[in-house]
């Protein structure tokens, strides 16, 4: 005879719980490190800006967090915030492309995968670009490619360097060649913004592969990285297929990137906003 | 060759079938397609291959060459494919490395100091997905072309005669006129992968390469190419002389149409087309 019975017929008389309900009870004050796989409270991570307390591990944080971290007093003044893509291609998987866009900006109040600002950093004016990893994949398509170039143009008209935080999974599949000769668009508008001779620092994030890396991700006056982030061109998964073998541990992290001579330095999210000023002292002053 | 043209015979080949993008896959990739050193044979003169990248080794996946097209010295870079099986594997299915886009950006230069027209052929399934492309920097050195090409200062001709694939093909396509090939290809990624991410089933490729819009009309209506080059009947691979007849007289066009602009106006007309390529919002 056991202890305690449970007595099937009081569960309908207990009030249900939705979805939304059970989300907030379970999900809400911990969070399980990817790093260290340690319980942490949220409010703890959030106020490290998300790199875990105990470890030091590094997880994704969404591209307003980022402009806050780096830019004085968290302010910024948006650009082209409202630029939507129109489905060039009238793409459709398994849902209308149009249809998991709008369902993208109303989860993340943003019309796409970016956004562009401009604000001070260490006192210094800056254009800069940060790239929303949740916005299917952070993937780069038209309005990505337009914000970008509209930032170079900015940059060089008021002669203000420019910082792009790259965090995408690369180009976005649902428009389909147009996406790729975003890659084009915005190199060329780098080539522009060199001849100028102004500074561009482009900061790799979590995780950084595909046609971004192929194009501005690489191209920075310095690029610079944070600790552990996936970066490379191919996908890991595309390699192992490829060559049918597992892949070392470490393969395409940052530090994998550094000791490959790709990356000037990796940097701590916490001293990323220190270090991007002292080398803007070296551009500008 | 006798029966060359008729459709069972295509050396084991699946005959193009299905929808009329996933053809125009089949046909891009066909085996018996012409590939850029049958259109090089045929159309330039002198052609003088140059090797590596001065840095690392020489990717046999992009033949670069001096040549003359048409009485006039110009520079050749293309991706090659192989034929048979050992030159399949020699040329790394067309799959170039780090050190192949170097080699291109190397002579790239090196033509612009010298005032040379560039012709650039793309023909690839994409660049090489390997742990030593990643090492040396494979998406630094395609980032670096795209930078480097928008400065030349002679006029470029890229001309997509079988697979454009990706950033692996775009890397020597920065060019102030893009062509295709009537039944070329030229995708941000390949139906085989779209299918397997989107649809989870790597077998609805074809339905992916419907979705892409990865024909050379679908390119041309988005504004991205330039122009296409007519093939002969059935495809470039019925008739490699006449498919580089065609190509000859479109790029001869083209070369002559930007003769009359300075090196400036040059770099100036290449980069407002891109900058203006994909206005695909509001």
């Amino acid at each position: 005879m056991s202890w305690f019975k449970r007595d099937k017929g009081d569960d309908d008389k207990l009030p249900k719980l939705t979805d939304q309900e059970r989300r907030v009870k379970t999900e809400g004050l911990w969070q399980k490190c990817e790093g260290c796989r340690q319980i942490i409270w949220k409010k703890d991570l959030e106020a490290n800006w998300n790199v875990c307390t105990k470890c030091g591990a590094h997880s994704r944080i969404d591209a307003f967090t980022r402009l806050k971290l780096l830019l004085d007093e968290g302010e910024f003044t948006r650009y082209d915030s409202t630029l939507r893509s129109n489905d060039p291609l009238g793409f459709v998987d398994s849902k209308p492309y149009s249809e998991r866009l709008r369902g993208m900006q109303n989860a993340t109040n943003l019309c796409d995968a970016m956004i562009a600002a401009e604000g001070l950093l260490a006192g210094r004016k800056v254009q800069i670009c940060a790239m929303e990893p949740k916005f299917i994949g952070g993937s780069m398509g038209s309005v990505v490619g337009e914000m970008i170039m509209r930032a170079i143009e900015r940059a060089i008209a008021g002669r203000e360097p420019l910082i792009i935080v790259s965090a995408s999974g690369g180009a976005r599949m649902q428009e389909g060649a147009v996406s790729l000769m975003q890659m084009a668009k915005i190199s060329a508008g780098l080539m522009r913004l060199d001849e100028s001779r102004l500074p561009y620092i482009s900061i790799l994030t979590d995780p950084t592969t595909g046609g971004v890396t192929a194009s501005y991700a690489m191209l920075g006056d310095l690029n610079i990285a944070e600790p552990g982030a996936l970066i490379g061109f191919a996908g890991p998964r595309v390699i192992e297929q490829t060559i049918r073998q597992k892949l070392p541990e470490g393969f395409q992290r940052s530090e994998f990137l550094l000791k490959h001579g790709m990356l000037d330095e990796v940097v701590p999210r916490l001293e990323l906003k220190q270090y991007v000023a002292t080398a803007l002292r070296f551009f500008v002053d | 060759m006798e029966g060359v043209n008729s459709p069972e015979n295509f050396d084991g080949v699946t005959v193009p079938g299905g929808n009329a993008a996933w053809r125009r896959v089949q046909l891009a990739r066909h085996p018996k397609r012409p590939h850029s050193l049958d259109y090089i044979g045929r159309i330039f003169q002198d052609f003088q291959e140059i090797h590596g990248d001065r840095n690392f080794g020489d990717d046999p996946a992009i033949v670069a060459g001096l040549a003359h097209f048409e009485g006039r010295p110009v520079l050749i870079v293309a991706e090659q494919k192989g034929r048979d099986t050992k030159q399949r594997f020699f040329r790394n299915f067309g799959m170039p490395k780090p050190e192949g886009y170097r080699k291109a950006l190397r002579v790239m230069q090196m033509a612009s100091k010298f005032g040379r027209p560039i012709i650039t052929f793309l023909d690839t399934p994409g660049a090489y997905p390997g742990i030593d492309a990643e090492e040396r920097g494979q998406a630094e050195a395609i980032a670096r072309n795209l930078r480097e090409m928008a400065r030349l200062s002679v006029p470029v001709v890229v001309i997509c005669i079988g697979e454009g694939g990706s950033g692996g093909a775009l890397a020597l396509g920065v060019g102030n006129t893009v062509l295709m090939l009537e039944n070329a290809v030229y995708s941000v990624i390949s139906p085989e992968s779209c299918a397997a991410i989107i649809y989870r089933d790597s077998a609805k490729a074809e339905q992916a390469a419907a979705a892409l819009r990865l024909t050379a009309e679908d390119l041309k209506s988005l504004g991205l190419i330039d122009g296409i080059i007519p093939e002969p009947a059935g495809g470039a691979h019925e008739d490699h002389d006449a498919a580089a007849e065609s190509l000859r007289t479109h790029l001869s066009a083209r070369l002559s149409e930007l003769d009359s602009l300075s090196a400036d106006q040059i770099v100036e007309h290449r980069y407002e087309k891109f900058r203006r390529m994909g206005n695909f919002f509001a």
